[in-house]
């Protein structure tokens, strides 16, 4: 891991209208930098714009005012470089899991004997080697999200932004992937904003929590995990960390700019 | 069990043929009203292997007039295809081209196509021209806007999976909506192609030379009951074959999705 920042936000604030054409701010004057290599997990209360700030970052939504960097550059519009992992897996149907992994050399040209060699790598680091030739909806959750994973990792991305992405997985699978995840990761060198509901994968996976109030969205705490990997979430040291930031999440929940009425009447709707 | 199935599938026309046949010998209907499926297969007979005289109208035409209207369906029905795919795709995707165009495509939908049958023949008389112009702008509607309900259900997040993969945004029409769009793209062509039949009959009865509708309406003209039945069923062969070639096309298209077109 090097210090290089790779991910910078300077007072990024997004704004929106609803269909009700009133205007809602996700999330106001948030600065971040995110270091080259460096995992960092994203938590908040629903709503918090979380998803709105991974997507701007994604290239899909626009900003309202701020600044986004991306190694030193604007981020204007999407690009390959910076990898998204949807929680609906968002594999193309019609395609079979290996035309999904071909999917994003196909677009950027890659001579075909060479995607072919990188292609069955992927395959077999995912583990799908065997399912190849399937089409998604004969897939398990489980192994459609490791395609997903297997077609943005086959272009060498140098972020990987994942929004909620084990969310739809049972609990057994869920930590196979959290652990494959880890080691990728590492072994790449991805930068990595990981958008997730659970405290728990929040402490298993970051290098650093963001703890989000509710909307409008603010970075409310930053805490450091600094434990060897693998993390064992049965320890004593993973469950101190884990009520730490349960406590903040619940002040996060009742914290709001809005004054608490209106916060309240959100809420009841 | 596939043996079971057909046999099952078979039972209720086989019935019904039956039936008919029954009424028939039985006398409960009027000989003149309801022809038996023994005369119906006696006249049809003749229609098909009869010899070609130039007094009997009928006698030994049914191939050349099933050709004939074959030929009208399958070249409006195709005109109606491409440029009602194309255009139902862009209409459901680019906002600018359903802005644009909604009104009036909802317009022209709204008037039923056989409403157009006396405007297109003062048009182009009463020519092969004429027929399949009128297939093709009819079956034309429904296959664009039910591509176009298609197209606008494309998921979003398969938009923009692309887009994060590298197609460029002036690609996606053809990588993202065009494949999630198939279902719609076979439903709108079946729902075409049925009309195409309609309309090819509608022609025929009214203002073209030859064909299973003018045969039709010739063989009521001079009171054969057995004809219009079997030409009633000639029709309803076609149709169902011409469905049956689609839905197998279908098929081979959308494996990647269950259970979707016919069974």
């Amino acid at each position: 891991m090097s210090d290089r920042t790779r991910i910078e936000c300077r007072n990024l604030t997004k704004v929106y209208r609803d269909v009700h054409g009133e205007r809602v701010v996700a999330f106001r004057d948030i600065s971040l930098q995110i270091s080259c290599g460096e995992f960092v997990t994203v938590i908040g209360p629903s709503g918090c714009g979380k998803t709105s700030l991974l997507f701007m970052l994604a290239g899909f939504e626009s900003k309202t005012s701020g600044q986004m960097l991306v190694d030193g550059q604007n981020v204007a519009g999407p690009g390959a470089d910076r990898a998204v992992v949807f929680q609906e897996f968002a594999l193309f149907p019609w395609l079979s899991l290996r035309r999904n992994v071909e999917y994003g050399p196909r677009e950027r040209g890659v001579p075909r004997e060479e995607m072919r060699v990188a292609v069955d790598a992927m395959l077999r680091t995912v583990g799908l080697e065997s399912a190849a030739e399937r089409y998604p909806h004969e897939l398990s959750a489980g192994m459609r999200q490791r395609a997903a994973l297997a077609r943005v990792l086959v272009n060498n991305p140098k972020i990987l932004l994942m929004d909620e992405p084990f969310a739809a997985l049972d609990a057994q699978t869920r930590l196979s992937l959290q652990r494959e995840l880890s080691r990728l990761s590492q072994e790449m060198n991805l930068t990595v904003m990981f958008i997730t509901h659970s405290v728990e994968e929040a402490v298993l996976l970051g290098d650093r929590v963001l703890v989000m109030t509710a909307r409008p969205g603010q970075i409310m705490a930053d805490v450091p995990i600094r434990f060897a990997r693998p993390r064992d979430p049965t320890s004593r040291e993973f469950n101190g960390r884990r009520r730490e930031i349960e406590e903040l999440l619940r002040q996060a929940s009742t914290l709001s700019a809005d004054s608490p009425e209106r916060a309240f009447a959100r809420h009841s709707e | 069990m596939l043996a079971s199935r057909t046999v099952r599938g078979l039972a209720v026309p086989a019935l019904l043929v039956a039936l008919w046949q029954l009424a028939a010998t039985m006398g409960w209907t009027p000989s003149s009203s309801i022809p038996s499926p023994a005369t119906v297969v006696e006249g049809w007979y003749e229609w098909i292997a009869g010899p070609v005289t130039p007094l009997a109208w009928y006698s030994g035409t049914w191939l050349n007039y099933s050709l004939l209207s074959l030929r009208r369906v399958a070249a409006g029905f195709a005109i109606a295809s491409a440029a009602g795919a194309s255009f139902g795709l862009m209409l459901g995707w680019y906002a600018v081209v359903n802005d644009l165009f909604e009104n009036l495509v909802n317009f022209l939908r709204a008037i039923p196509t056989t409403a157009w049958v006396p405007f297109v023949v003062f048009f182009f008389g009463i020519h092969e021209t004429a027929a399949i112009t009128l297939i093709a702008f009819g079956a034309f509607f429904p296959i664009a806007t039910t591509i176009a309900a298609g197209a606008r259900q494309t998921p979003r997040t398969l938009v923009r999976a692309a887009r994060m993969l590298g197609t460029p945004s002036s690609k996606i029409i053809w990588r993202v909506v065009l494949p999630s769009t198939l279902p719609s793209v076979f439903a709108g062509l079946r729902i075409g192609l049925g009309l195409s039949w309609v309309l090819v009959i509608v022609a025929e009865m009214l203002a073209v030379q030859g064909g299973l509708g003018y045969a039709l309406w010739s063989a009521y003209q001079v009171n054969r009951l057995d004809l219009i039945v079997a030409a009633i069923i000639s029709v309803g062969m076609f149709g169902l074959m011409s469905d049956w070639l689609l839905v197998r096309l279908a098929g081979r298209s959308l494996r990647w999705q269950r259970g979707l077109v016919g069974q």
